[in-house]
C-alpha cells in the first residue's frame, strides 16, 4: 500500500466520507486515491475558503469531511477558520502540502512556508507536520484527535515526508 | 420589494425546507421574522452561503436553500461551477439580486450594472436557472421545490433595509440546534 492510499484508507477507518481538493503536485496521489475510493464523495473546490464552507455544510448534514490543500491556502481561509470552522465548533482535518521547506525548487513557495507554523500557532490550530517516512503512522490518531474536539487540526507534509518533488 | 418583504414573503414555504440563510441583514431579518430550528443563520464569512449550502445537500436527502445575496455570490464566484458539476436535486440556490452590498450601506454591485447573475450561472453549466421579480419569488421557489431539479433563482428586487436587530445566539447554539433538526427531518 502507498502512503497515500494508506492515509486514504485512515480517512475511511475514521469514518470520512466527503473530502474536498484544491489540487496539488506533491498530494497528487492522495487527490487519485481520494478519488478512486468509492465511500468518499470527492468535490473539488475552486478555492480552498470555498471547501471549507462545503465542508461545515456536510459536516452538519451528518458526513465527516476533510480538506486536502497547498499551504499557501492558509493565507487564503484565515476569515473562514475562524468565523466559520472555529466560531461554530466544526471539526475539520486540513491535509497540507507544506511548500516552501527543504528540497523546494521555487523560491516563492518559501514566501508562504515561512508564514505557515506561525498563522496556525496564532490562530490556535492544532499542527502536526510529517517530515520523515513513518510519520503517517499518526494520522490515525490525529484524525481521531480532530473529531472528538470539535476543531480545524493541520496536518503539513513536507518534500521530505514525499520523497522529493 | 426590498429584500426583507421578500423573506416575509417566502417565510411560510422556508420552514419546511433547510434554509442556509447569508450573513448579515438578510440572517438577521429571517431570524426576526420567522425563526426556526431548520434555520442556519451565518454570522460571519460573506460569500459561503451557498457552499455550505451545497455540501448540506449532497450530505443528506431533504432539500435545502442557500438564501444568497448578488455581492455575497460575486464574493464567491467559483461556487457556481463546482454547483454546477455536482448535481444536488435537493438544492436551490436562492439569490436576492438587489444590486447592491446591502448590509454595508447599500454600495452597488456589478450584478446591478453590467454583469448578469443568471447568464453566469447558466455560463457555469448551471441547468435550471429561473431569473424572477421580487414579487414572483414565492411561486418560483415553491416550483423549483416541487420539481426537484436543483435550481438557481435570481430573484431581482430593490435595494434597501429595515431596521434590525442582530443575532445574539451562540454560534454553537445555532449549529447544534440547526444538527438536530437535520437528523430529526432525515431520520
Amino acid at each position: 500500500m502507498s502512503v497515500s492510499e494508506k492515509i486514504v484508507a485512515d480517512f475511511v477507518a475514521n469514518g470520512i466520507e466527503f473530502v474536498t481538493t484544491v489540487p496539488c503536485k506533491q498530494l497528487g496521489g492522495v487527490i487519485d486515491a481520494v478519488e478512486k475510493e468509492p465511500s468518499i464523495y470527492h468535490i473539488p473546490s475552486n478555492k480552498e475558503d470555498e471547501g471549507m464552507g462545503l465542508c461545515a455544510g456536510a459536516f452538519m448534514g451528518g458526513k465527516r469531511p476533510a480538506i486536502i490543500m497547498q499551504n499557501t491556502a492558509i493565507g487564503v481561509t484565515v476569515n473562514t477558520l475562524v468565523t466559520l470552522t472555529q466560531f461554530y465548533r466544526m471539526p475539520l482535518p486540513m491535509l497540507i502540502s507544506y511548500r516552501g521547506e527543504l528540497k523546494e525548487p521555487v523560491a516563492c513557495q518559501v514566501e508562504m512556508a515561512v508564514h505557515t507554523k506561525a498563522l496556525l500557532n496564532q490562530l490556535n490550530i492544532p499542527t502536526y507536520h510529517f517530515h520523515k517516512s513513518g510519520d503517517e503512522e499518526e494520522l490515525d490518531a490525529i484524525l481521531k484527535y480532530t473529531f472528538m474536539c470539535n476543531k480545524p487540526v493541520a496536518i503539513l507534509t513536507d518534500a521530505t515526508f514525499w520523497g522529493g518533488y | 420589494m426590498i429584500r426583507s418583504e421578500i423573506i416575509r414573503d417566502i417565510a411560510p414555504i422556508l420552514r419546511d425546507q433547510l434554509v442556509v440563510c447569508n450573513i448579515g441583514l438578510p440572517s438577521q431579518e429571517l431570524h426576526m421574522i420567522d425563526d426556526q430550528a431548520s434555520n442556519f443563520y451565518m454570522l460571519g464569512t460573506m460569500g459561503l452561503s451557498s457552499s455550505i449550502g451545497l455540501g448540506l445537500a449532497l450530505a443528506q436527502d431533504k432539500t435545502v436553500i442557500s438564501i444568497d445575496g448578488d455581492g455575497s455570490v460575486l464574493t464567491n464566484f467559483g461556487t457556481l461551477p463546482t454547483i454546477a458539476n455536482n448535481v444536488a436535486d435537493n438544492f436551490i440556490l436562492l439569490i436576492v439580486d438587489n444590486g447592491s452590498y446591502g448590509s454595508t450601506g447599500d454600495q452597488p454591485t456589478y450584478a446591478g450594472q453590467k454583469t448578469s447573475l443568471a447568464a453566469v450561472a447558466k455560463a457555469c453549466g448551471c441547468e435550471t436557472v429561473i431569473e424572477c421579480q421580487a414579487e414572483e419569488t414565492g411561486a418560483v421557489l415553491k416550483a423549483a421545490i416541487e420539481s426537484q431539479k436543483m435550481s438557481v433563482i435570481v430573484s431581482k428586487c430593490e435595494s434597501g433595509n429595515i431596521k434590525v436587530p442582530v443575532i445574539t445566539k451562540d454560534p454553537v447554539v445555532i449549529r447544534d440546534r440547526f444538527m438536530t433538526e437535520v437528523a430529526r427531518r432525515n431520520a
